[in-house]
């Protein structure tokens, strides 16, 4: 789980730490075709990752391979499948957020420019944990773009995708470059008209009770999951700051107790061991409900915003089917280039069908997958919260033991 | 014998003399060798009755010139003389030493049932008290009475006047606090008010527990009158901006500036090892103190947040299709708000337990600290008698050679009384050095009761809160694993 401080060099990925993690999705994990994260390496201002494919397709040259990607790369991949005509039926897996260092590097700055108002021990402390935040940053970040990358090699027609070979297997630089200021313009006018469009697509009620259903369900789904987020952060947060709190407390009461000339200076000695300890499992408590609460519900954020998009996409093409039969329609009553209007209209006609078929069973998926995911992690949740929970009491009450029976 | 025993209602200044060390008290108590305070002299301030630790003076024009060593003068002199019963007063001194063989102490105060008096801003909370003893001092073995917040400070500030400048640590009072008073005037029922006024209530319980704990306080007869009489003058100045409230700050300035200014030749170091060690601990307790209460803080948004979340999960349970699924998140939710009041309850703990104990010993340290400080004017007051002394010497010797007899017999005088007068300093000087090693001895066994009987009680409090995670997560588990 959590390693505190650093093992020799940015290389934070252990032995055990190797091999699919998916922790977010359950996914069913298939010999024809295994990816994973199996390094990753921290820079200065990026992060490399060794993506490493197992296969027995005959697509690729080997069996057995591993590149290194940056994420700019993962999201070139991502945003080639948004833009892909092809899979506009398909819930496309959402990119992986960018890994964001910059508050934990700041504060390991900030350490840095104190260490001379604080004693050796108390600069000691504060760096290893700070290192050890870092840590978890870190293993979080591989854990999501992981997924990611699960995601698509999981999906029967994703997984086929040429340029998800490409990145698999090419192991040169991309050469994706981020998106200049005109292109993220673009994305940004994209986005409002998108979610203009959305709203007036949403107005258009489905004749097809399913998907209205859906709709109905994802857009309340959509902003509980992120108000349930929000909350979850704002509450570990909380914890986190409690588990700061007791660790000054430990070392005030180690002090004191170093200084006092009585019967306290044990007590208070073993207090602060106590605390010390206890205070590592605050931290920890707060960690695993990171990872499998707050994490969870990101990520379903993520996903339910990416259901809710091929729900639009299903809606843009059923106005342009209509679209097109209107003016089929009109062709037909002027008996001017109908066959024209008719070629589009079967064109438009074929591609919504196309996506309500393939959007259906990836709703139905979704659904699956959603609701295998929080078993997973409210029983994994459960089960560490009454771990910690017992190994607090537990050195609660031998501490106690030791206390009483001294005085 | 006895001085008139009718009480006056308020505190009249006019009553007291400048000479209340005069010829009248001779009379009041037998000589009686044993008595601690035998000798002691005492400082009288010309106007306010109500002395709080009165450090600015030096050979004061108020302080009474030496009594014959027959006479016994105590400390308790002041407004207070005029309410006691003597031979109560003279019992309790005498047994002062006796108090290892006395009574065993057994007494318990509670303050209890705040309760709003009046309106607007002349309205007070007033506080029940509740004693209950076995103890031969007292009449009954239970009782209460209705008491508002400056009757406490009324009585430390007694106390504080007749007992820190000979060396016992008095606890403080509780501090004032003109906010959180005001909101409770203006009639705010809201949570803050409340949390304030249990903060108070809880700090003047300890605050008596404390005051009656010590023994030679416990028997002091203002103590005595406020536990047990039905009826108590209003102590007025108390008030922070009164006449008396502004003399104190005076007084405080000017001790602290003479603090720095005497230098003190300590020829014992168990003094200067003791201040050391007083000095350091208030430092660190400071520092703990401050963690703890960022720690209530981060609990109580814990809780704050932690029942936000609850609603919001349970929010989402509600628009999940999944009926297992949404199930569970409304279980999940019920959970998290039932954790949302154990984190309440923790942060209570946290303060009402480790917080205020942190929080009482720091203000007791201080008033641990002031007493070395009296220790120091003494020092330096009998100092200053020996300089007078050896000065009027050295004006005696000269005028010898002058025909001047009456100057020199005037010379003569005054150097007997200033004999008299480094021989009371020394006196003094010893006398509240002992005191001190007993009351610092005192203090310390205490301490350490304290901090151990409330930490371990703080621990199991802790041990509560985990049981009880316990027990909540172990029934939400099987909900979670239901989920299909």
């Amino acid at each position: 789980m959590m390693q505190e401080g650093l093992d020799d060099g940015p290389d934070f990925l252990s032995e055990e730490d190797r091999g699919p993690r998916a922790v977010n999705v359950d996914l069913q994990t298939d010999a024809t075709l295994q990816v994973d994260i199996s390094d990753a390496l921290s820079e200065r201002d990026k992060v490399k990752f060794t993506v490493h494919t197992k296969s027995t397709l005959p697509n690729f040259k080997q069996n057995e391979f591993s590149v290194v990607r940056q994420h700019e790369e993962f999201i070139w991949l991502h945003d080639s499948f948004v833009e892909n005509e092809d899979y506009a039926g398909y819930i496309i897996p959402p990119a992986p957020p960018r890994p964001d260092f910059d508050a934990s590097r700041e504060k390991l700055q900030k350490l840095g420019e104190g260490e001379g108002s604080m004693t050796k021990e108390e600069f000691t402390k504060m760096k290893q944990e700070l290192e050890a935040e870092y840590l978890a940053i870190f293993k979080k970040t591989v854990a999501m773009h992981e997924v990611f990358l699960c995601r698509v090699a999981a999906h029967p027609v994703l997984r086929k995708d040429l340029n998800f070979h490409v990145f698999l297997e090419y192991n040169q630089d991309l050469s994706v470059r981020g998106k200049n200021k005109k292109e993220k313009l673009e994305d940004f006018f994209k986005n409002v008209v998108k979610s203009a469009d959305g709203v007036l697509v949403a107005g258009v009620k489905d004749v097809d009770d399913f998907f209205e259903h859906e709709k109905t369900f994802l857009l309340e789904y959509h902003n509980r999951v992120k108000d349930a987020s929000a909350k979850s952060d704002k509450m570990i947060r909380s914890h986190k700051s409690a588990a700061d709190d007791i660790n000054r407390i430990a070392s005030s009461l180690y002090t004191l107790g170093t200084q006092d000339s009585t019967d306290l200076c044990k007590f208070f000695l073993k207090v602060s061991e106590l605390f010390e300890k206890t205070r590592k499992i605050e931290a920890r408590v707060a960690a695993d409900e990171d990872l499998k609460l707050a994490d969870l519900l990101k990520y379903y954020l993520r996903e339910s915003q990416a259901a809710k998009d091929l729900l639009y996409r299903r809606s843009r093409a059923l106005v342009d089917y209509e679209n097109a039969n209107k003016a089929l329609d009109k062709a037909r009553a002027k008996n001017r280039d109908v066959l024209q209007a008719e070629t589009s209209q079967q064109l438009c006609c074929h591609k919504f069908e196309k996506i309500s078929e393939s959007a259906k069973q990836e709703l139905i998926d979704f659904k699956t997958r959603r609701v295998a995911a929080f078993r997973k992690n409210l029983v994994e949740l459960a089960e560490l919260e009454l771990k910690h929970a017992k190994g607090n009491l537990q050195l609660l009450q031998s501490c106690l033991g030791v206390l009483k029976g001294n005085t | 014998m006895c001085l008139s025993s009718s009480e006056p209602a308020s505190l009249p200044a006019e009553d007291i003399s400048t000479n209340s060390n005069g010829p009248k008290q001779d009379l009041l108590f037998d000589e009686d060798p044993e008595d601690l305070f035998a000798e002691a002299t005492e400082e009288v301030s010309l106007d306010s009755p109500e002395r709080d630790l009165l450090l600015s003076d030096g050979p004061s024009p108020a302080i009474t010139p030496i009594t014959p060593p027959t006479s016994v003068i105590t400390p308790c002199i002041g407004h207070s003389l005029l309410r006691i019963k003597f031979e109560q007063f003279q019992t309790c001194f005498l047994q002062i030493e006796e108090e290892e063989g006395g009574d065993l102490f057994d007494m318990n105060i509670s303050v209890s049932d705040p309760e709003k008096v009046g309106d607007g801003m002349n309205a007070y909370m007033a506080y029940k008290v509740t004693t209950k003893t076995s103890m031969s001092v007292f009449k009954r073995t239970e009782f209460s009475v209705k008491r508002r917040f400056s009757d406490f400070l009324g009585l430390h500030s007694k106390l504080a006047s007749k007992y820190l400048h000979v060396g016992y640590i008095v606890p403080p009072a509780p501090e004032k606090s003109i906010v959180g008073m005001t909101k409770v005037k203006v009639g705010k029922e809201d949570q803050s008010s409340n949390e304030f006024v249990e903060k108070r209530r809880s700090a003047l319980e300890r605050y008596l527990m404390r005051t009656v704990k010590h023994p030679v306080l416990l028997k002091d007869p203002d103590v005595l009158q406020f536990l047990e009489s039905s009826d108590l003058p209003r102590a007025v100045s108390t008030q922070a901006l009164s006449s008396a409230g502004l003399l104190r700050m005076v007084n405080k300035a000017a001790d602290a500036v003479n603090k720095m200014t005497i230098k003190m030749n300590e020829s014992d170091a168990w003094f200067e090892e003791k201040q050391q060690h007083f000095e350091n601990l208030d430092v660190q307790l400071r520092k703990l103190h401050a963690s703890v209460e960022s720690l209530v803080c981060h609990r109580k948004e814990l809780s704050v947040n932690t029942a936000q979340f609850a609603k919001s999960a349970a929010m989402l349970g509600n628009s999940e299709d999944h009926t297992a699924l949404s199930r569970a998140l409304s279980q999940l939710a019920e959970v998290e708000e039932k954790i949302d009041q154990l984190h309440q309850d923790q942060a209570n703990a946290d303060f009402y337990l480790f917080s205020e104990l942190l929080g009482d010993y720091v203000r007791l340290i201080t008033a641990v600290k002031g007493v070395f400080d009296h220790r120091m004017k003494t020092w330096q007051k009998w100092q200053d008698s020996q300089m007078l002394l050896q000065k009027k010497r050295e004006a005696e010797a000269k005028l010898q050679f002058t025909n001047k007899p009456d100057k020199l017999q005037q010379a003569k005088d005054e150097i007997k009384e200033l004999e008299g007068k480094v021989q009371q300093g020394e006196r003094d000087f010893e006398q509240i050095s002992k005191t001190i090693r007993k009351e610092v001895s005192r203090f310390e066994k205490d301490r350490v009761k304290d901090f151990k009987t409330i930490i371990i009680k703080y621990l199991e409090s802790l041990v509560q809160t985990q049981q009880q995670l316990i027990k909540y997560w172990e029934a939400f588990l099987p909900e979670a694993k239901a989920i299909s």
